[in-house]
This record gives structure tokens, sequence and C-alpha cells, in this order.
């Protein structure tokens, strides 16, 4: 039966203890301890908040990225047509203007050509003239060597020439 | 609900296993005392299982440390008293362990005051108990208990003030969860967001002070070993705290569920005021269970793991050889039931607080 009798001399030491205990921890331990893990999750959920915010930048940031390659593609890609339109039309106007110079050698030489010609042929003709002059010279100086022929000679000239 | 019914279980299991064995006891005694009068070493032998286990669970004036060659050995304690005849008395307890009585005192081998100091006159006669408010060997657990708890959660506290927003470390990494625990699961859950803050303190050394002492009551020797959470004027002393808190944090609303509980029908109420008075009962029940509840718990686990020791004494009694054989039995049992009573330590120590937390959770619950 003592073991349920309460005793008034422990009841009092621990309720004397107990107090102080109770005191104590409440001052100096739960309650510093209980401000700072509140103080510490209080943070925790800012930085958490941060960082939620924080990757919804990023993720913005990232579709501006995307946004802009996407117009940077595009615009490449114009460039690259233009690029290649003005490279044949480039092309094009060269072989145009390589014609045309072509034609216009071509022309030159075609005219120096002809020009040639034309010299050779007169020196041709002019030699040729000299010749027959030469030629016609010692025929003549042949044929008039006798009397008769250069008698018969000038009667055919004179036969030839028709007055009018 | 299983604790009760593994209490019960146990309960009986010891009670089987005492009542034989202390049959068996009584038996040597006799054997003893009839058969060996001239051979007092023998007599000595005889074993009382209830008295030993009781002296293990009890209180004490010295703290007794161990026995060497019937020589005991103790922790001499104050025993500070007041008596009319004498006024204040303070001397050690080690007086009255080598002298029958001292300046007048004694302790009480029997009767109402067995085990505690009363008051004697030249004859032996009783002559009352004086007010004792002895440091006894329970008083000397709690003090040391209280300077653990200091001890502990203060440099934690300091912990967390010289590194804020800190992840713990050390010592505060293994408190942190149990104070989160007791902070979210236990305030937080039963009392509600609104008032939980002002009750946590109070439930943490509420819980840290029982966890504590039922660990330290599971240590058989120095500063442990004293049965603290399992003397009913502790366990009183901790449901006194929770009653006070209750009864002066109580609003409005629960005292008017007390005395004009709403939705029930007026006859209940007037002329008789039953509602009223099983409410005024429940209010007082519910400090006494908690006291109750815890006290049983941890005596019953201290009764079954002496009793598996006492076993190795009564056996030894009968036969040194059969003690010898019966040991490990017993220590094994002891030892099963060593790791039953840690669960215990702390099942109880979450139960005790729990409760305190639904009653504080009560008394300030809003109206709906």
């Amino acid at each position: 039966m003592e073991l349920i009798k309460p005793d008034i001399g422990l009841l009092f030491w621990m309720i004397v203890s107990f107090s102080i205990v109770l005191f104590i921890l409440i001052k100096y331990a739960w309650k510093p301890i209980l401000k700072a893990i509140k103080a510490r999750e209080r943070s925790i959920a800012k930085s958490l908040d941060a960082a939620q915010r924080a990757k919804d930048e990023m993720a913005k940031i990232e579709f501006g990225n995307e946004k802009i390659t996407a117009l940077a593609k595009i615009e490449r890609e114009n460039i690259l047509k233009e690029a290649k339109e003005a490279k044949v039309k480039i092309i094009e106007e060269a072989k145009e203007t390589a014609k045309q110079e072509a034609q216009k050698i071509l022309e030159d030489a075609r005219k120096s050509v002809f020009k040639e010609k034309e010299d050779a042929i007169n020196e041709i003709k002019n030699q040729i003239a000299e010749l027959s002059v030469g030629i016609a010279e010692k025929l003549l100086r042949d044929h008039l060597s006798d009397g008769s022929k250069q008698k018969h000679l000038i009667s055919n000239i004179v036969k030839n020439i028709e007055l009018n | 609900m299983h604790r009760t019914l593994l209490n019960i279980i146990l309960s009986l299991f010891f009670v089987v296993f005492v009542t034989n064995f202390s049959f068996a006891t009584k038996e040597i005694a006799e054997t003893d005392s009839t058969s060996n009068h001239n051979e007092p070493i023998e007599k000595k032998k005889g074993f009382d299982t209830g008295e030993f286990i009781f002296n293990h669970i009890q209180d004490d004036y010295g703290w007794h440390l161990f026995s060497y060659n019937h020589h005991h050995v103790s922790i001499p304690l104050p025993v500070i008293l007041y008596s009319k005849n004498k006024g204040w008395v303070t001397f050690w307890s080690g007086k009255l362990a080598h002298n029958p009585s001292y300046k007048g005192f004694t302790i009480a081998k029997e009767g109402t005051y067995k085990n505690k100091i009363v008051e004697i006159n030249e004859k032996g006669e009783f002559i009352a108990r004086p007010f004792d408010i002895s440091i006894t060997k329970n008083v000397l657990a709690i003090i040391i208990s209280c300077i653990i708890l200091v001890v502990i959660f203060v440099p934690v506290a300091k912990a967390y003030q010289r590194k804020p927003n800190q992840p713990p470390s050390g010592l505060q990494s293994l408190m942190e969860p149990v104070i989160l625990f007791i902070r979210d699961d236990i305030a937080k859950d039963s009392i509600g967001e609104k008032h939980y803050e002002r009750f946590t303190p109070a439930l943490l050394t509420i819980f840290f002070f029982i966890l504590l002492n039922n660990l330290l009551g599971l240590v058989p020797i120095f500063p442990g070993g004293a049965n603290v959470t399992g003397n009913i004027t502790v366990t009183m002393a901790l449901a006194l705290v929770t009653f006070i808190i209750t009864t002066f944090t109580g609003n409005k609303n629960y005292w008017a569920h007390i005395f004009n509980a709403p939705g029930i029908p007026w006859w209940l109420k007037v002329p008789l005021p039953l509602i009223p008075i099983i409410e005024l009962f429940g209010v007082l029940i519910k400090p006494f269970v908690l006291m109750i509840r815890l006290f049983a718990n941890i005596t019953a686990g201290h009764i079954v793991v002496l009793g598996f020791f006492s076993l190795i004494f009564i056996f030894g009694n009968i036969s040194e050889i059969i003690g010898l054989a019966v040991s490990p039995v017993s220590v094994i049992f002891a030892v099963f039931m060593s790791f039953l009573e840690l669960l215990v330590a702390f099942i109880q120590a979450y139960v005790f607080t729990i409760l305190s937390a639904i009653y504080f959770g009560m008394a300030v619950a809003e109206d709906h």
C-alpha cells in the first residue's frame, strides 16, 4: 500500500524542482529553440519562394531566348535566301557582262580582222597593180619592139575606145 | 488499447510467478528457521521476493549502491524533519542505517509508516510521523534529471542562437526531430494552430522530464535506478501541472461545456445537475488517470524485471545449481523485458504528453 501513497516531502521537492526546471527550460531553452526553429522555417520558406521565383524568371528568360533563337533562325534563313538570290543575280550579271564583253571582243577582233583583210587586199591590189604595170610595161616593151605589132595594138585600142 | 492489454497480460504473468514463488520462499524461510537455528549464516539466505522488489521500486532515505560481504554501501542523503517536540532536525541518512534510532527518530519497520522515519520516545514507542522533507533517493534523482535536462537543452538553445538559419549539428540534430515532433504532431495537432505556441514549452518539459526519468529508471547503476516516474507522488505532481495549466487556461467555452453543456436536455441539468457533476468529475479524473497510467506502467515494468531477477535468488535458495541453471533464463527474460520497458519509456512519455496536449486543446477550444 505504501506504493500508492503519495509522500508529502517528495511532492514538495518534486514541485519545487519541476517548477524551477520548467522555468529555466522555458526561459533559456524552449523559447530560444522554438523561436530559432520558427525563424529558420520562415527563412527556408522565403528562400524556397525566392528560388521558385528565380526559376520562373529563368523559365521566362529561357522562353525569350527561344523566341530570339527562332527569330534568329528565320533571319538566318532570310539572309541565306537573299544571299542565294544575290549570288544567282551576280552570276547572272557576270555572265551577261562576260557575254557582252566577249561579244565586244569578238566584234573588235572581227573588225580588226576585216581591216587587216582590207589592208592585205589593198596591199595585194597595189602589188598586183604594180606587178601588172610591170608586166604590161615588159609586155609593151616586148610588143612595141616591132612596128607592126605596135600598129596593131594601137589600132585595137583605138577600136576599143568608143567615142561618146 | 494494446498497451492496456499488454499490461494486463504481464500483470497476470507476474502475479502467477510471484505468488508461486513467494510460497516457495516462505517454505524455505520456515525450513530455515526450524532446522538452522544454530547457523545464522544459513538463516540470512532466506529471500523475500516481495520485500526485495518493493525495496527496489520504492523511495529510500539513502541511495544504496551495492552490498559487499553483507556490508551495504550507500550514498548518505540529508534527512530534513520537522516535529512538534524537536522543531527542525537534520542529519545524514547514514546515521539511521548504522544505529537503530538517532535523535529520537527511527525508520518504521511496519505499520502505516513502514519504511518512513517516525519519532519515538525513550522506550521506542511511536509518537508521531514528523513533517518529512528529506532529500531522499527520488528527490536526488529528480534533481539530477533536472540538471541533466538543463545541461542538455540550454547548450542546444545556445547552438541555435549562435548560428541562426543553419542546419542543426551534434546534440542539436539529435533533439530537433523530437522537439519538432512534439511541436507539430502533438501540440499543433491537438491544440490547434491558434494556441499551440503557448503550450509547446510546457509540453516539451513534461515530455523530456518523463522520458529522461523513464530511461534513467532502466539504468541499474547510479545516477539511474531510482524509480522516479514509477512513483505515484512524482506522477501526481506531473498530473497536477497538466491540471493546473488546463484549469487556468480554460476559456469561457470550456467552463460552459462543464457547467452548462450545450445540446443536453435541460432536465439533465436542473433540478439535479447530473451532467455538470459528471463533467466536473471528468475534470478531476483526467489528471488522475494521467497519474495512475504513468505510475502503473513504469512500476509494472520494473516489478516484472525484478521478478525475473528474483527467480535466480529463489532457486538459488533451493539449490545453488538450480539457481545457476535458472539464471540464464532469468537474464534472457529480464533483457526482453528491459527492451519492452525501453519501448514503454517512450510510449508513456508520448502518451502523457499527447493527453496533456489534448486537455490543453479542450481548455482553449473555440465554440463552433
